[in-house]
This record gives C-alpha cells, structure tokens and sequence, in this order.
C-alpha cells in the first residue's frame, strides 16, 4: 500500500504548531481531512497554513519542525 | 578614533549601501552572512566575509554572541547594524562597545530609552514636542484603560509598549470592545515583545505620517528636513517622499525644530528619525517614536539635501563632530522612493521568493536603485521581501511623477513577481498626484482603484 504525499506549495521555514506554546496541529499518526491544518510555512516573514489537502490516516512528518522547506517538498505523508 | 574597517550586521539592500558608504571612504568591509546568505550581494562586494549561522535569524542576523565573535575574528574597529535585527537593541550596541569596538548608532542607554515608546513619550512631552492624547505612560489594568478611554473618546488605539513597526496595535471602537481586546492585546504583546506592558493612544483620523531625519554629535544636533510617508499597507510603508507635500512653511519649521530639541533631550548620537501623526484639518502634529537608526526611506532625504547620511553616520561615529550645520542644510526639488518587494499584488501580495531570470535596471539624471539583486540571484524566503528600493528625483513633485512612471516602466525584475505594477498604477493615480491621501488611503484605495486596474502585469512585462 503506498503512502499519500503532502507536499509543501510554498519555499520557507516549516512549523507544526501556531506557536512554541500550543500544541501541534497534528500528532504523528492522527487522521486527516482535506481541509485540516497540518503546519505553517514561515515565507518573507508572513506565515501561511498549510492544509492537508486530502483525506488520509497515520500521519507522518517529513520535515522537523522550524526546519527550512523547499516548494514541492514532501512535508509528510498519510496512509490512504 | 578614526574607523578603518567596519562588520556589516544586516543584509540585502542595506548591507550593499552600507559596504559602498564605507568603500567610499576608504573603510574596509567585513560582511556576516547566513547559511542561505552566501552568495547575496553584498557578500561578493565585501572585503571579507563570515558565515554566522543557520537561515533562521534568530540563530545568525540576531545573534549577538555569534556576530560579536565574528567582529572579534575579522579584527574591525566597527560595527553598522544597518535597519531592522539588531539595530534597536540596546543589548548589541553595549556588547559591541564592551568588546572594545565601535556600535555605528547611539548608545545602549538611549537606544532602550527611546525604543519604549512609554518612556519616549515622555521624552517628547519633556521637550515640548506635542504628543497624541492618551494614558500618562502604561496602562495598569482594564479599570485605568476604561478612565483613558473616557477622556480620549473613541476609537482609541491600545499599543504594546515595547512594540514597533506598525506591530502590536489594537484599534477599539467602544468600551465593550476595549474590555475584550485589552487582555488579549497584553497576551499578545508578551509573547511577541516579552513584554506584556500597554499604553493608549486616540486615533488621529485620515492623519499623514511625517517624520523628521535628525542628526547629532552628542553637542550638536541638526535637522535634514522631513519626509512623507503616509502610504501604507498594514501600517508598513510602500512609498515615501521628500519633502512633505502641502505641509505649510511655518508648521514644516516648528515640527523640524521639535524634532531637534528631542534629539537634543537626550544627547542623541547618529542618525535617527522622530515620527509623527500631521492632522492637516487641524495643522496639529503630534509625535509617535523615535527610530535610533537609519531607516529604508533614508534616500529621498539624501536625493533632496545631497548628503550621505551613511557616510555621515561613520564620521560621527568614528569621534568626528558634525561636519553639517543647520543652515548648510538646504532642500532641493523633490523625490520618491517605491520599495520594490517579492510580493504578487494580484494574489493578495503573497510574498514569492525565486531567481531573478533577467535584470534590467533604468538609468539616467535623478534615479538612483538601492538593490540586493543581481541576474541569477536566487531571492531566499527567510528574510523580508523587500528587493529594492528605486529612488527618483526632479525639479518639482509633478516631474518626478512623471520621471517615475517612466523608470518604473524600463525596470524589469523576471523570474518572480513584484510590487512593480502597484507603484506604476499609484504613480499615475490622480489622488496621488493631487497629493490628497493619508495613511488609511492605500488599503482602501487597492479594493476599490488597483482591482479595477485589471492586466497590470500584462502592462508592464
């Protein structure tokens, strides 16, 4: 069974929570909806959210958290 | 003590002008950079340059330790903390001092004086410099925020005392809404200023944004007359002018004069801007901060005057007095700078980093463009978007529209998309000819004018 690719749209820094203070958006192996956040991309000081964009199961991160993305970098990846 | 070499402490746009500054007087350059900074410009224009640490700026642009260490390594006399990072921070300028070199800006002391905006309030009043009406100093709790509120009216606008740069202001219309907004506002401020501490201000409505350039030895002080800078998006400006347009003769001198005695106030060092609110209805200005560096719109005021306040700022702070006196300081025709950004106006400005494909940069009398950029230069995302700053000067402000709208149109940045379009459309815009706006124009006017402004790009490509 192959695995879903969540891909970054954007270049920058990537971050799992909205803050060092709350907790991430996802946790390794939470479900996902399409619509769900899944992280930040930090890009020229502004910060978008990034949404799952599919539905998928057993989250898993690629990226660490404030670790620097490329666009079109798997950020993680969901069973389908 | 005369300073031979100097650590360029920035990047992109400010760094380069820095490096030909000190060129120009014959300075050795030293410039850090970051991981995803080595091949910017100013890396390749400097004498010697130091990698300082990861793309984050928290761990290189606003690492103390990690650029007092390079400073020490590279043996320079100097450090120029350029804008933004480390430039306002107290705590660089006494590590800089207390390694025995040169901070190029005032001293710690003023440096934290000025930056909390309660504390410069002070100042301002001290020096008989009008203040906007509001709390005397911080805001304790909500009860002495309802009293303030009472005696300004509404809308009043709650700002995070240590705040800056348009960040950590609240606007509330009514007092249900400043009893919900308050303890928000103070969570807020604490998590991104560390500093949970509140202050109050009245809204001044359709007010302009005029600050004063203000220079001083720590004997002397001077003036460089001011600039305009009331078009602006989410309270960051896009386009300055200089001088003031419409600002009466005898309203231009006395809010020139303020600015000096605050300089003076505080025995200021270096280069600094006083900012201000201009109600034109009521010819009444009212002062808002001090920004204890040089700033982005620096060159409309060297266009106008014809001085290099960089160069200046070297001489002042290598022990030089002030070479200039009030009355060598003298206004020339007018001039405007668009900071040229990697944003996509037709996407909301969504900030694109990328390559520049193809550069093409206007030449001839009264233009001048302060870049990061070169053809091939991959723009990095971690930083700010500004690419550039493309400056124009003219006889009056009539022809330096025109002579902007003319060089916008022959500069050509390919490869990723830029705030050109918008400045072209603000530079033939009627409003903006007249001169009739003020700081809340821009945002209303990119809803309603530059959407119906369809196929900018295509204008301009």
């Amino acid at each position: 069974m192959s695995k879903l690719e969540i891909r970054s749209p954007l270049p920058g820094t990537f971050y799992r929570a909205s803050s060092p203070d709350t907790p991430p958006f996802k946790t390794e192996g939470d479900i996902v909806t399409a619509t769900d956040t899944i992280g930040l991309i930090e890009v020229m000081k502004t910060f978008q959210q990034i949404p799952a964009g599919l539905d998928g199961k057993n989250i898993t991160f690629l990226v660490e958290n404030e670790e620097p993305v490329m666009a079109g970098q798997i950020i993680a990846e969901v069973d389908p | 003590m005369t300073i031979r070499s100097v650590l360029v402490a920035n990047r992109g746009e400010i760094a380069v002008r820095i490096i030909k500054a000190a060129k120009a007087l014959g300075i050795r350059t030293v410039q850090v950079h970051s991981a995803a900074d080595s091949e910017m410009l100013a890396v390749k224009l400097a004498d010697e340059a130091i990698n300082i640490g990861s793309p984050a700026p928290k761990k290189s642009y606003l690492n103390i330790e990690a650029i007092v260490s390079a400073a020490r390594l590279a043996g320079v006399d100097a450090v120029h903390p350029g804008y933004g990072f480390l430039s306002e921070n107290g705590d660089f300028a006494d590590a800089v001092e207390a390694a025995g070199m040169i901070f190029i800006g005032p001293s710690g002391e003023a440096i934290r004086l000025l930056g909390d905006k309660v504390a410069a309030r002070a100042i301002a009043a001290r020096a008989g410099v009008p203040t906007v009406p509001g709390s005397d100093g911080r805001v304790a709790d909500i009860g002495a925020a309802e009293v303030v509120a009472e005696r300004t009216g509404f809308p009043v606008m709650i700002k995070a005392a240590a705040g800056g740069g348009g960040r950590g202001i609240r606007i509330v219309q009514s007092l249900a809404e400043l009893r919900e907004q308050f303890p928000l506002a103070s969570a807020e401020a604490a998590a991104a200023f560390g500093d949970g501490g509140l202050y109050m201000e009245k809204v001044i409505p359709r007010a302009r944004h005029i600050e004063v350039q203000i220079f001083g030895d720590g004997q002397n002080y001077v003036h460089c007359f001011e600039r305009e800078c009331s078009l602006q998006r989410r309270r960051q400006k896009v386009w300055e002018e200089a001088q003031a347009f419409l600002l009466p003769d005898n309203v231009r001198q006395r809010l020139c004069a303020s600015a000096v005695a605050l300089a003076a106030e505080v025995g200021y060092r270096g280069a600094g801007t006083v900012e201000y609110l201009y109600d034109e209805d009521g010819r009444q200005f009212y002062f808002i901060e001090v920004n204890t560096r040089i700033q982005v719109e620096h060159p409309v005021t060297e266009m106008t005057t014809g001085i290099d306040l960089v160069q200046e700022m070297f001489k002042v702070a290598g022990g030089a007095a002030l070479s200039l006196s009030q009355s060598d300081i003298r206004v020339h025709g007018h001039a405007i700078e668009c900071r040229i950004n990697a944003e996509d106006p037709a996407k909301s400005f969504l900030p694109a980093p990328g390559t520049v494909t193809r550069l093409s940069i206007p030449e001839g009398d009264g233009i001048r463009f302060d870049t990061m950029l070169y053809a091939g230069y991959t723009v990095p995302p971690f930083y700010d978007s500004l690419l550039g700053k493309l400056i124009v000067w003219a006889e009056d402000r009539n022809a330096c529209l025109d002579r902007l709208a003319a060089a916008l149109s022959k500069l050509t940045i390919e490869g990723l998309p830029t705030t050109i379009p918008l400045h072209l459309a603000l530079a033939r815009d009627p409003s903006v000819r007249k001169g009739t706006f003020h700081t809340r124009f821009l945002e209303s006017w990119l809803e309603t004018d530059f959407s119906t402004v369809d196929g900018t790009s295509a204008e301009v490509a």
